[in-house]
């Protein structure tokens, strides 16, 4: 018994698992819904397997097929790919249950099969441990996402999923022509081989560029933001959930693991870090202003993604000097936010069904009458205000502290701005839902499981403002931000 | 210049063409094709690549590079063709909804 906990290969069952989930909802579509809630609950427990045995032995790292690092592909997981993949399965569980009943019977069979392939994808993609699979799982995770947006069907959906796959693959090309170059160069695509190898050389200048466009361009950093709200906002709730929450961490994951190990003999360079506080800063401010400029629900939850994605990129002018401080804040609001925004998403998605619309000014006594949801919603929007004691509040705080201790007057006054504007947008919602509006609309009952999911995961943010020590140390294992103790 | 080297230079423009492409047309088939472009030149420079060990056989791992990310192109292209022929069947043009801009 004791070796199947400390020994067993937890990463290949988060990969196999809901990859062939996802090939046998094609074959027996009426199974989807059941094999799906299974498979993402199983996927939980698989994780919670793996943080048990990364606190046994540390790091995990797993050579498929027992083909080594050079030739074959290794799975690797530290504490920063342990924390994505928490996040995904609960994130994923949560959304799961509110898909059940979300979708009817002909978009169940559609919805199911595409979710496990994206699921499968973000998990491969936080085990990867070479620069090429990376690319690969990429690709996998971008064309479910983008089908799964596809799904609604219509104008706007079939437009914003244009939009996003063009803008997908352009940053995947991008991305792949830095690992030719990386390859060229230092000969090899592992991300540890290459740690040692790499010098402040052209070669690895020019894939800094490409690397970082391609990447910056998927994480959908201001100025390249824009296919981002049409995708997000025209898409299922649960779809708008899954992209919002995590397919965007994907692409901030990577550029944070190749930041911290490829491209660390540039680190020393101040220009790349202060353009991209700079876009960081750029992304907060104009995500929250076009975010309370918005008319409809999801569009102003879409901006609010912008601005919060700016947050994270706020840690790396600080990480020069405060290294663990400002990237523990950053993975620890990548996971509030994770939560908080997926709850958002989520009570959208149940207004909508309510009422036909997420017209926010014809929010209609919603408080009253559809009293968990908007709970999910004010309780998401505690954490994304970043007040106190939310999870956003722990990770704006730990940035906060960052910018202070190096009188960085600039960034705080942004960070302080930023949730200035956050709190107006989320009472502009909540002033509508708790008035009558003009107009009278016909309401449909919503299921209480939808209900449900959005309050627990919009519970999950705020309560994760009383873990951060267990958090935080778990995001040590292995010292992914190169230093060997994490302080909360 | 070397043949490899040559190889390497005309990969790097056939990617520079597709990413002008992709941003200068409209229609949206000329944008697919353009992302491919820009595939096949990130591939020739990847087979170019493979000539990195001199007199020696051919690095095989780019090869396989090349494989998979054919593969890749493949299916997204097939994706994107889906995807535009139902735009065209919504909206009758085969190019992006204009109102998705600020």
């Amino acid at each position: 018994m004791e070796v199947v906990f400390t020994e067993f290969p937890w990463g290949i069952i988060l990969i196999l698992l809901p990859l062939m989930a996802g090939m046998i909802c094609f074959l027996w579509p009426r199974m989807a819904q059941v094999l799906g809630l299974v498979t993402t609950f199983s996927i939980t427990l698989s994780v919670a397997g793996l943080a048990w045995q990364m606190l046994d032995t540390g790091v995990y790292r797993h050579a498929v097929g027992g083909w080594g690092a050079p030739l074959g592909i290794d799975l690797y997981a530290d504490g920063l790919s342990l924390l994505m993949l928490a996040t995904t399965a609960l994130v994923g569980f949560a959304i799961s249950v509110y898909s059940a009943a979300y979708f009817e019977r002909e978009d169940a069979t559609r919805f199911w099969p595409l979710w496990l392939f994206l699921l499968a994808a973000l998990n491969a993609l936080f085990l990867s441990s070479d620069i090429f699979n990376i690319y690969v799982t990429f690709e996998l995770m971008g064309l479910a996402a983008v089908a799964l947006v596809a799904l609604a069907g219509g104008r706007d959906a079939l437009g914003g999923a244009m939009r996003y796959l063009l803008t997908a693959l352009l940053g995947s090309l991008a991305y792949l022509l830095g690992v030719a170059l990386l390859y060229h160069g230092f000969g090899t695509v592992d991300i540890a081989l290459l740690a040692e190898r790499v010098d402040a050389s052209p070669v690895v200048w020019a894939a800094l560029g490409l690397m970082g466009a391609g990447l910056l361009l998927k994480t959908a950093v201001f100025p390249l933001h824009f296919w981002l709200p049409p995708a997000h906002a025209s898409a299922p709730a649960p779809v708008s959930a899954l992209l919002s929450a995590l397919v965007v961490k994907a692409s901030f994951y990577i550029l944070l693991r190749l930041w911290l190990e490829v491209f660390e003999p540039l680190v020393g360079s101040e220009g790349v870090y202060t353009l991209l506080g700079l876009l960081g800063a750029m992304a907060v401010l104009w995500g929250s202003v076009q975010a309370l400029r918005q008319t409809r629900l999801k569009l102003l939850i879409a901006y609010s993604t912008v601005a919060q994605i700016g947050y994270l990129f706020l840690a790396f002018p600080l990480a020069a000097a405060a290294g663990v401080t400002a990237w523990s804040a950053a993975a620890y609001l990548a996971l509030s936010h994770a939560l908080a925004k997926a709850a958002m998403f989520l009570a959208a998605g149940n207004l909508v069904r309510f009422g036909g619309h997420d017209r926010i000014a014809d929010l209609d006594r919603v408080v009253q009458r559809l009293p968990l949801t908007a709970s999910a919603f004010a309780l998401a929007g505690v954490s994304i205000m970043g007040l106190p004691p939310s999870g956003g509040f722990i990770g704006k705080w730990l940035m906060l502290e960052a910018a202070l201790a190096q009188g960085r007057w600039d960034l705080v006054a942004v960070m302080i701005v930023g949730g200035l504007l956050a709190a107006g947008y989320i009472f502009k919602v909540l002033g509508y839902a708790f008035t009558q509006a003009d107009v009278v609309h016909e309401s449909k009952t919503v299921p209480t499981s939808m209900e449900w999911a959005a309050l627990l995961l919009a519970l999950g943010a705020v309560l994760l403002g009383f873990l951060a020590v267990p958090v935080l140390s778990l995001v040590g294992i292995g010292d992914p931000f190169g230093i060997s103790e994490v302080r909360p | 210049m070397s043949a490899p080297f040559l190889y390497a230079l005309v990969g790097m423009g056939l990617f520079s063409l597709g990413l002008y492409g992709l941003i200068v047309y409209a229609h949206l088939l000329r944008k697919i094709l353009a992302l491919n472009v820009m595939g096949s030149g990130i591939f020739l420079v990847l087979v170019a690549l493979a000539k990195r060990t001199g007199e020696a056989p051919p690095d095989a791992v780019p090869h396989a590079m090349v494989i998979t990310g054919i593969v890749v192109a493949v299916s997204a292209t097939a994706l994107a063709l889906t995807l535009m022929l139902k735009l065209t069947a919504e909206t009758g043009r085969a190019e992006l909804p204009n109102e998705g801009k600020e």
